[in-house]
């Protein structure tokens, strides 16, 4: 059991780090403006896509593309911030909610034109290390890695800079925070931008080990929303160890269980916590 | 005026004549001229594509060789021309039983090809059976569908049951001390008809199933499996379509699994399997049909059985002519499909289904693609009772690049299989 167990949680904290990375962007956006963005997971699937074009037509490596995917993640954010969100940022929650559906139903459809529903494969093996009795692909280290990286620049950024600093304000207070002389309404849209291009660099990371389709964004967009209810809702940094904890669950229940009850305990504990603790575990900053 | 009226009388004459010339077709042509509709739903998106556009490229490919050839000959001297109906049918089994009434309801098909895999030929097979109409099943491997009761699905693949239990006689010759082995499946209802028909047969055969757990379609990471087979395990089995399998297979040479075989399913004997590289080598997997395979008229001679249609070497040099690409089993699959029925008509004099049901229930015959039989029983009609599988291994060639070669039946292999090397 045991010999089992140290590779298995071990491959879960791997897998965790990414989840952590793509469910940052869905708190960062519920955190400062309290929309649920429910285009997160197509933007997770135009990352990968992204990321498959530019290294299958390119040749660009895909760690590098990273680059490029954030941009066009932050663009995109831009974008979907101005055309469907803005205008109905004060409008009751169903109103942002409808509106982000919309833009999910749109990309999934333009996706499936385009890509089809055929699965894709970034084919970019960079072997496996072997560490005493663990064995770990190397892609899910570099994974790994880059979503280290990540979150560290985004405390940085958050926590050391003025834009993070105005927009931890606006999502503190967002009236006092423009009498204070912060555009709310272009920090806003930045704060979009950045939880977009989280989710799309968390779609290129994943695309370097697993197969996926337009379609694939949806299970990690779920896998969000209780990793923001784990990690604490509005809190994009305790994201990183909400994803922790779920890949940590992953990695941990097929040990004693048949790995088809991951699901049922994943989504058992959110409705828990939800019932116990409505602003999730970590609470809202 | 009485001029006048016999003039009208005269020209109205006249161009009725003219109107019945052009109208009225001669009771030979029209015997030559007959179409019959062929439909079927294609998978050219969603998971199934690789195999389902490998399928389609064979039917295809026969439709175009029957319209060459003048279209099926009748006894009576007459020729049908077969013209193709499909609609993409996105792999999804929603879509599968919409656009199977569409294509019997607005397309009036005389005859069906199912779509590629168990799930949606199942899915199909129902709709076929509710408007009366003959449908010969390709890639749907699964048994269960068989015994439904229904009178008009015939199975051109060896079934489920004996997909992979070859490959428990091969790990016997391969190694008679093996004991232990570890069965990983798609939770699908091909694969797992497969898999029971397999822990059946490996336990029969004294072998212990150390792991027999299934993971659900559309997955992709399979390291939570991967971990739970135990060491010293002596082969891996399962798999179940082209995606998730060569994922799997890749993610057991990612985490350096050490075992004496890996048997799997659908994605070995495809040829783009090769892609995974290092990855693929040793791989075993169990294919209806190669291009190494041994049917000829001499063995069907031999066997005591008719042969019909083209040669193993015909079909793959015009396969590859026309797609580029070395047939698969999915490519021989789709094509004998529509030689089944091609055989069916000939003999039947006609494209009445009654009569091509009658000459398909007796049909017993061998093809480049092996030997062709259909249980006729009301507890599994339709069923393939007469086709066998090879299992084949991907080996290095002279240059160390991936080759398939045969290594089971031993009467028919290319070449021995050799156990997985240490990764």
């Amino acid at each position: 059991m045991l010999a089992q167990l140290l590779p298995s949680l071990t491959d879960g904290l791997l897998l965790g780090f990414v989840y952590g990375v793509a469910a940052m962007g869905l708190s960062l956006i519920w955190g400062v403006m309290t929309v649920i963005n429910l285009s997160h997971g197509p933007v997770i699937a135009l990352g990968m896509f992204a990321t498959y074009l530019l290294f299958t037509h390119l040749g660009v490596n895909p760690y590098l593309a990273l680059v490029a995917v954030a941009a066009f993640g932050m663009l995109l954010g831009f974008l979907i911030y101005g055309v469907a969100v803005h205008r109905v940022l004060n409008a009751p929650h169903l109103s942002t909610l409808l509106a982000t559906f919309a833009v999910n139903m749109i990309i999934i459809g333009v996706g499936t034109a385009v890509f089809t529903t055929s699965p894709h494969n970034i084919d970019f093996p960079l072997g496996s290390w072997e560490i005493g009795p663990l064995t770990l692909p190397a892609t899910r280290l570099v994974a790994t890695l880059g979503a280290v990286v990540i979150t560290g620049a985004l405390y940085l950024f958050l926590y050391f800079t003025r834009p993070g600093k105005a927009i931890r304000a606006v999502a503190n207070n967002r009236q006092a925070a423009e009498l204070m002389g912060i555009p709310s309404a272009r920090i806003l849209a930045l704060s979009f931008g950045l939880g977009t291009m989280l989710a799309a660099v968390s779609g290129g990371l994943i695309a370097t080990f697993f197969p996926f389709t337009i379609l694939s964004g949806g299970p990690y967009e779920l896998k969000s929303f209780v990793i923001c209810v784990l990690g604490g809702l509005g809190n994009p940094l305790g994201a990183l160890l909400g994803g922790l904890l779920l890949g940590g669950l992953e990695g941990l229940i097929p040990t004693f269980m048949p790995v088809s009850w991951v699901p049922v305990v994943e989504f058992g504990l959110f409705v828990l916590v939800l019932l116990v603790r409505p602003s999730g575990l970590l609470g809202a900053k | 005026m009485k001029r006048k009226s016999l003039f009208l009388i005269f020209g109205l004459a006249v161009l009725g004549l003219v109107l019945a010339l052009f109208t009225q077709p001669s009771p030979s042509a029209a015997a030559e001229t007959k179409t019959v509709v062929i439909a079927f739903t294609a998978s050219q998106t969603g998971k199934l594509n690789v195999e389902g556009m490998r399928q389609i490229n064979g039917l295809n490919l026969w439709v175009e060789q029957v319209n060459a050839a003048g279209g099926v000959k009748l006894p009576d001297g007459a020729a049908v021309k077969v013209a193709a109906k499909f609609y993409d049918d996105e792999s999804k089994k929603e879509r599968v039983q919409e656009l199977y009434t569409k294509l019997i309801s607005a397309d009036k098909a005389d005859f069906l090809i199912s779509p590629y895999s168990s799930g949606l030929a199942d899915a199909a097979a129902v709709i076929a059976q509710q408007y009366n109409k003959i449908m010969i099943t390709a890639g749907a491997a699964s048994d269960s569908t068989y015994k439904k009761g229904y009178t008009l699905i015939y199975q051109s693949y060896t079934p489920a049951s004996r997909y992979l239990t070859g490959a428990i006689d091969l790990l016997a010759k391969l190694d008679p001390k093996a004991k232990k082995v570890a069965i990983v499946y798609e939770k699908d209802k091909f694969s797992t008809d497969v898999v029971n028909a397999l822990k059946a047969y490996a336990e029969g055969k004294g072998y212990q199933v150390v792991l027999f757990e299934g993971y659900e379609p559309g997955a992709t990471d399979f390291a939570p499996f991967i971990n739970k087979i135990p060491a010293g395990v002596d082969a891996v089995m399962g798999g179940g379509h082209f995606v998730d399998t060569t994922t799997f297979a890749k993610q057991l040479y990612e985490k350096k699994v050490q075992t004496k075989m890996i048997a799997l399913l659908v994605a070995p004997p495809e040829p783009k399997f090769a892609e995974l590289g290092e990855a693929c080598i040793s791989v075993i997997g169990s294919s209806q049909w190669e291009p190494l395979a041994n049917y000829t008229p001499e063995l069907a001679k031999a066997a005591g059985l008719e042969w019909y249609g083209l040669s193993v070497a015909d079909f793959t040099s015009a396969y590859k002519k026309k797609f580029n690409e070395e047939p698969s089993y999915h490519s021989a699959g789709g094509y004998v499909a529509g030689l089944i029925l091609q055989k069916a008509m000939e003999k039947a004099g006609s494209a009445d289904t009654a009569k091509v049901k009658a000459a398909i229930d007796a049909m017993d015959l061998m093809t480049f693609y092996g030997r062709l039989k259909f249980d006729t029983s009301p507890k599994a009609h339709g069923l393939q009772v007469g086709h066998d599988m090879v299992y084949i291994q991907w080996q290095k060639d002279a240059q160390g690049k991936p080759v398939k070669q045969v290594v089971w039946p031993e009467a028919g292999k290319t070449a021995s299989a050799f156990v997985c090397p240490v990764r």
